[in-house]
């Protein structure tokens, strides 16, 4: 990649990211369009459009090499705060800086040295394993040939079985989907890796196999990571510092102990779940019964 | 910009390319029924040609003459059609596949990702339109001793600049609207279609869109390729086609990519590059 080198010297920087004063506020419709323009001008909410701040003042860096997490409940902001990172929102106020590299500024090269992975395995799904890494890596100027040869690395450590690196991803189970989404991010050396929540739907063995990586590739590659979950045993192991957001602010940031020494002991050792619910004052819920509010984009 | 970051920007836009080819090969069942469609449709609208005495009445009508004029019409209309769809709709296949947050976080700039996107239209719109051209003969006995496919390749190549310009334009709309815009692209393609003089001369249109069909490009390109395939017309008389479709190219291509992403940015304050739609 021609614009690795130069981003290369800046890792120097004891900070991989500073996240600060980031606020996104949505203006969502009530109404879908089609009712709104039907509707006579004088009745009353017509056109009215509902704020809801997604993310309020976050502020926090990561050190280089530091595994973050993220936690927090459904619509809390987490996806939204990974969503301005990765330059995909522009923020109403505030700054991101990726290795001292404003990342409105210097889009380009922050868009270089960073990869995402979300919850929902992005990709062209009548294309093989193999045809989708492919067009990941070309665009992040990976020849074909070096992309192939790492991706068969990468699939191979990842478990994945030989015969399904040329089959359609559409007859993958979520979880084959979800690793091939993995070794993607990995495919293009990212120096800041973005994870939303990126074990969700995973059975407990390719859990653990993601985490080894993910902890590898800190170790190994000298990536710096964020991490999204609702995993509250993953976040324990995984983070060695964890903010809770809750409703779009950022209520605690410690280390997993230092967040569960807040708590007084009642006779057991309390437990990051145990924080979780303290600090969000909800319960954990089904993703289906709390979803974020319906936008209403035409 | 130096080689390296030349050569770099080639592989980005070629990602774009195998990509589409990669997709039309495992869509080859749809790309079979759209072929099928498109060819039934170009030789429903020619056998007009051939009825056209018998419907009228008339006996002094020149039946190969009128045949290649609709024929010519249809293929350069596939051309024309699928070239204004792949790169209309290069948001909407992003949103369909939900692969646009992927795509749109990689360091590619967006006149890399929409060469890519273009060059790809382009080849497969020619190779499908030879396909149909090749079928069509075997149905319709056509001269074309004299036509002149140089001036014909010409106008193609300008008015495919132009409409590319205007398809930059149209791929917005999904930008925007996600999840009506890919149906607004279709109706800009209706309206080329109906005032562009595909299976007509414009002259038969009411004034008013007499008018919008002299700002087509479609038109020219309809005209120029027809006036080179049909009357043989040299590359010198292309100037009356070709200069209309630079001009609408030299309008359209740069305010299409600085539109784009003057409608990226909006879409990433507002928050609907979400992959919906």
């Amino acid at each position: 990649m021609n614009a690795q080198p130069e981003i290369r010297g800046k890792q120097d920087d004891q900070n991989a990211l500073i996240v600060s004063d980031i606020t996104k506020i949505f203006h969502i419709h009530k109404q879908p369009l089609w009712r709104r323009v039907l509707r006579r001008p004088s009745t009353p909410n017509n056109n009215q459009r509902q704020p809801v701040t997604a993310v309020n003042h976050a502020s926090f860096e990561i050190k280089r090499g530091e595994i973050f997490g993220v936690l927090g409940p459904n619509g809390s902001g987490k996806s939204t705060l990974i969503r301005v990172i990765s330059t995909l929102l522009i923020a109403d106020t505030g700054t991101v800086t990726v290795f001292g590299l404003d990342h409105i500024k210097h889009e380009m090269d922050v868009k270089n040295m960073i990869s995402r992975v979300s919850v929902d395995a992005a990709f062209f799904k009548k294309l093989s394993p193999l045809e989708n890494l492919l067009y990941g890596a070309r665009l992040y100027g990976v020849t074909g040939r070096e992309a192939e040869r790492k991706a068969y690395e990468i699939l191979g450590r990842l478990g994945l079985d030989k015969s399904t690196y040329r089959q359609p991803m559409e007859e993958m189970s979520r979880g084959m989907q979800q690793k091939v989404a993995i070794a993607r991010a990995f495919l293009t050396s990212p120096i800041l890796l973005l994870l939303d929540e990126p074990t969700t739907g995973l059975d407990p063995r390719s859990k653990r196999e993601v985490r080894a990586f993910v902890e590898e590739l800190r170790d190994s590659h000298d990536a710096t990571i964020l991490i999204t979950t609702h995993d509250m045993e993953e976040a324990d192991v995984l983070c060695d510092r964890i903010a809770i957001m809750d409703k779009g602010t950022i209520v605690a940031l410690d280390t997993p102990e230092g967040l569960k020494s807040r708590l007084p002991t009642n006779g057991y050792k309390p437990t990051l779940e145990d924080v979780f619910m303290d600090l969000t004052g909800n319960v954990l819920v089904d993703k289906d019964t709390l979803e974020e509010p319906e936008l209403h984009l035409n | 910009m130096t080689a390296t970051a030349l050569r770099h920007e080639l592989l980005q836009s070629y990602a774009f390319v195998a990509r589409n080819f990669n997709l039309t090969k495992r869509y080859w069942g749809w790309e079979l029924v759209w072929l099928s469609y498109s060819t039934a449709s170009s030789l429903a609208v020619t056998f007009i040609a051939a009825g056209a005495s018998e419907v009228t009445g008339q006996t002094g009508i020149d039946v190969k003459h009128f045949t290649l004029y609709l024929l010519l019409g249809t293929l350069i209309w596939h051309f024309m059609s699928i070239m204004f769809t792949f790169v209309s709709e290069v948001i909407a296949w992003e949103r369909w596949e939900g692969t646009i947050e992927y795509t749109l976080m990689a360091p590619v700039h967006r006149w890399v990702h929409l060469i890519g996107q273009t060059l790809y239209a382009v080849i497969y719109s020619f190779i499908s339109t030879l396909i149909i051209g090749t079928i069509m003969a075997l149905f319709f006995e056509i001269n074309l001793a004299d036509a002149n496919f140089l001036s014909a390749l010409v106008v193609l190549m300008a008015g495919s600049i132009s409409l590319i310009g205007i398809g930059i334009f149209a791929s917005i709309l999904p930008l925007l609207y996600p999840e009506r815009g890919a149906q607004m692209t279709h109706i800009i393609q209706a309206a080329f279609l109906l005032v562009s003089g595909v299976y007509y001369p414009i002259s038969v249109l009411p004034d008013w869109l007499e008018v919008a069909a002299r700002i087509s490009p479609v038109t020219y390109v309809l005209d120029g390729i027809r006036a080179a395939i049909m009357d043989n017309a040299p590359l010198s008389d292309m100037g009356q086609y070709v200069m209309p479709l630079l001009i609408l190219g030299a309008i359209t291509l740069p305010m299409g990519v600085w539109a784009f992403g003057q409608a990226e940015h909006y879409a990433k304050r507002t928050g609907k590059l979400k992959r919906v739609g």
